[in-house]
């Protein structure tokens, strides 16, 4: 068995309710995602077109972040997906560097990596992940890519013709997640820019820490003394807000 | 107006969440630096010893070992205190998963600075016979003072995967491409005897002339083909999109130019005439500037080549 995801682009409308049925079912912290949808405006007027790509972990079946991780935090299921058994994993940010889609983010509140499961933990009892279930257009087609005659493999060779994709195939990752309706300027993160002035989310192009930004070295150590009693998430509003020109915070190309 | 500044057929992202910075920062950059200081001082010593009589460097048996455990202490403080659950760097030993060159990495280094320990122990003690004269623990150290020759041949032997299992880290990392170069295994041991020469110029003070010469020699060497590499890497590692986007992020002049050039120039150029001139005319002062300069600029430059491959958006 080998699990796989399939995103019909073409159907997709950015309503973004996979990404906030993941934040529920998972309780991803704020300025953190297991899953994103992002917009990508292309051409100019009247010839425009806004594009929606949602991106998670790719399940990748030679999966580098697998490879990196030191303790084995970052595995393999059985049935194909990359799991992650943050108990183990010790933050040292390797998947972080190996992921060659920057699906993996260090938790602010467990300072611990963590990504997408698959929803692992619905699997396990029979259910489908999350933002497949919520997703009003059914964009996101799961099931097992070894079986042919899953609804995945079924769609993968219904749309063989028009083009199946991958993003960044020359990784040799093997990714078992799939795009139908992308393309080039959808998934490559090369071929889009980032502007600052015409994105929604003006100055915050960048984070501005890994993991919980009150965190600091020492913190890192009393941690486990301390606990996480004081904590919620203004701090991460607070922290957004503060104004930071460094183009550490603000960079990227 | 957009339509003039951006292509027509590139596409803008219009809304997406922030992106991670900077993951591995100033800390990791450290970690390296030390590193190379760790395990260079023993490939400086293994040549020295090989090609000149241990009288000339009398005091290179217990500065040696010193200055490489504490350079691998600082390597090791830095790279327990980058983890964001520190404590669990002992998952490392109870759970080592042999493909990552990290685990492989922290056990090597783990056994290198025991060893070199060893050697710092034995090397003082021998150095300085009066010191605790009757202590239980100097006495043990005295009397196997000899295993510190027997160890050392191993001990050069194992700083070459030390030293260069960050390249294989790097290699791992398929996120970042410019890191993912053949060139950063040999710019490892360049960096190391680097490094190593410039930390050894410091106690070299009452060395023989034709010893420090060597030591000005490696230097100059080490950091010419460095910067031969480094300029190799700048200018022609167009191998891949990633690291070609990166690349001509930073040629553009954006940010770390100035501390990539500053680096180069500060780091590599000047201390390579200053050590050519000085293996003409011995001049210890001149020696230990460009000795500063090297580990200065070493540090720029890795830091550099670090941080800028971190910067490019992955998705
Ligand atoms: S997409 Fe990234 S995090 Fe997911 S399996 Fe592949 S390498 Fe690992
Ligand atoms: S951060 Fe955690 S999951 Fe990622 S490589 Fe390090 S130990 Fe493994
Ligand atoms: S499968 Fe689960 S964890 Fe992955 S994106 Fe969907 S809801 Fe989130």
């Amino acid at each position: 068995m080998k699990l796989g995801f399939l995103v019909d682009l073409n159907l997709c409308m950015g309503c973004k309710g996979c990404e906030v049925a993941c934040k529920v079912e998972n309780e991803v912290p704020l300025g953190s995602w297991r899953l994103r949808v992002k917009y990508i405006d292309i051409g100019v007027f009247p010839e425009a077109s806004r594009n929606f790509t949602p991106l998670r972990c790719n399940h990748c079946e030679s999966a580098p972040c697998e490879r990196i991780c030191p303790v084995s935090a970052l595995h393999y299921l059985e049935n194909g997906i990359v799991n992650i058994d943050s108990a183990r994993c010790i933050g040292c940010a390797g998947c972080m560097m190996a992921c060659p889609y920057g699906a993996i983010y260090m938790d602010p509140e467990s300072n611990t990596a963590d990504k997408c499961t698959y929803c692992a933990h619905r699997i396990e009892s029979g259910m489908m992940p999350a933002c497949v279930v919520i997703c009003p257009v059914e964009a996101n087609i799961f099931g097992d890519v070894e079986d042919d005659t899953s609804n995945i493999s079924l769609y993968i060779m219904e749309h063989q013709g028009s083009g199946v994709q991958v993003r960044k195939p020359e990784k040799h990752t093997d990714p078992k997640h799939y795009y139908v309706g992308g393309g080039t300027q959808t998934l490559d993160p090369l071929a889009q820019q980032r502007l600052e002035g015409y994105n929604l989310f003006n100055k915050i192009t960048h984070l501005e820490h890994v993991g919980d930004p009150h965190h600091g070295v020492l913190d890192r150590f009393l941690a486990p003394f301390a606990g996480h009693a004081e904590y919620d998430n203004k701090s991460f509003m607070d922290s957004e807000k503060s104004d930071d020109d460094s183009y550490e915070q603000e960079g990227g190309h | 107006m957009i339509e003039h500044g951006i292509n027509a057929t590139h596409a803008v992202v219009t809304l997406d969440v922030p992106l991670p910075g900077i993951i591995w920062g100033w800390m990791i950059t450290l970690n390296m630096w030390a590193k190379s200081i760790g395990t260079g001082v023993v490939f400086v010593a293994a040549f020295l010893w090989y090609r000149h009589n241990k009288d000339e460097m009398p005091n290179m048996r217990w500065t040696m070992p010193l200055i490489s455990f504490i350079a691998l202490n600082v390597f090791l403080l830095f790279t327990l205190v980058d983890l964001h659950q520190p404590y669990r760097m002992i998952n490392i030993f109870l759970h080592p998963h042999w493909t990552s060159a990290i685990t492989v990495g922290a056990w090597m280094a783990s056994l290198f600075t025991g060893l070199i320990m060893v050697m710092m122990l034995i090397g003082g003690f021998d150095a300085f016979p009066d010191f605790r004269k009757n202590c239980g623990v100097a006495k043990t150290v005295r009397g196997i003072s000899p295993f510190y020759e027997k160890i050392f041949p191993f001990v050069v032997f194992l700083a070459i995967p030390v030293t260069m299992y960050t390249a294989i880290i790097m290699a791992e990392s398929s996120a970042r491409e410019l890191w993912q170069a053949p060139t950063e295994v040999m710019q490892m041991m360049w960096a190391a005897l680097m490094a190593g020469s410039a930390a050894m110029i410091f106690v070299s003070d009452k060395w023989s002339k034709e010893a420090r010469r060597d030591l000005a020699l490696i230097l100059a060497i080490a950091t010419f083909f460095s910067f031969i590499m480094y300029m190799g890497e700048y200018f022609f590692s167009f191998k891949s999109s990633e690291a070609e986007a990166t690349l001509a992020y930073v040629h553009s002049g954006g940010a770390y130019n100035t501390e990539f050039w500053f680096g180069m120039a500060l780091g590599f150029i000047a201390p390579f005439f200053l050590a050519v001139s000085n293996m003409k005319s011995d001049n210890k002062t001149l020696l230990r500037f460009a000795a500063i300069l090297a580990l200065v600029g070493l540090y720029m430059a890795k830091d550099v080549w670090l941080k800028i491959p971190q910067m490019l958006p992955l998705s």
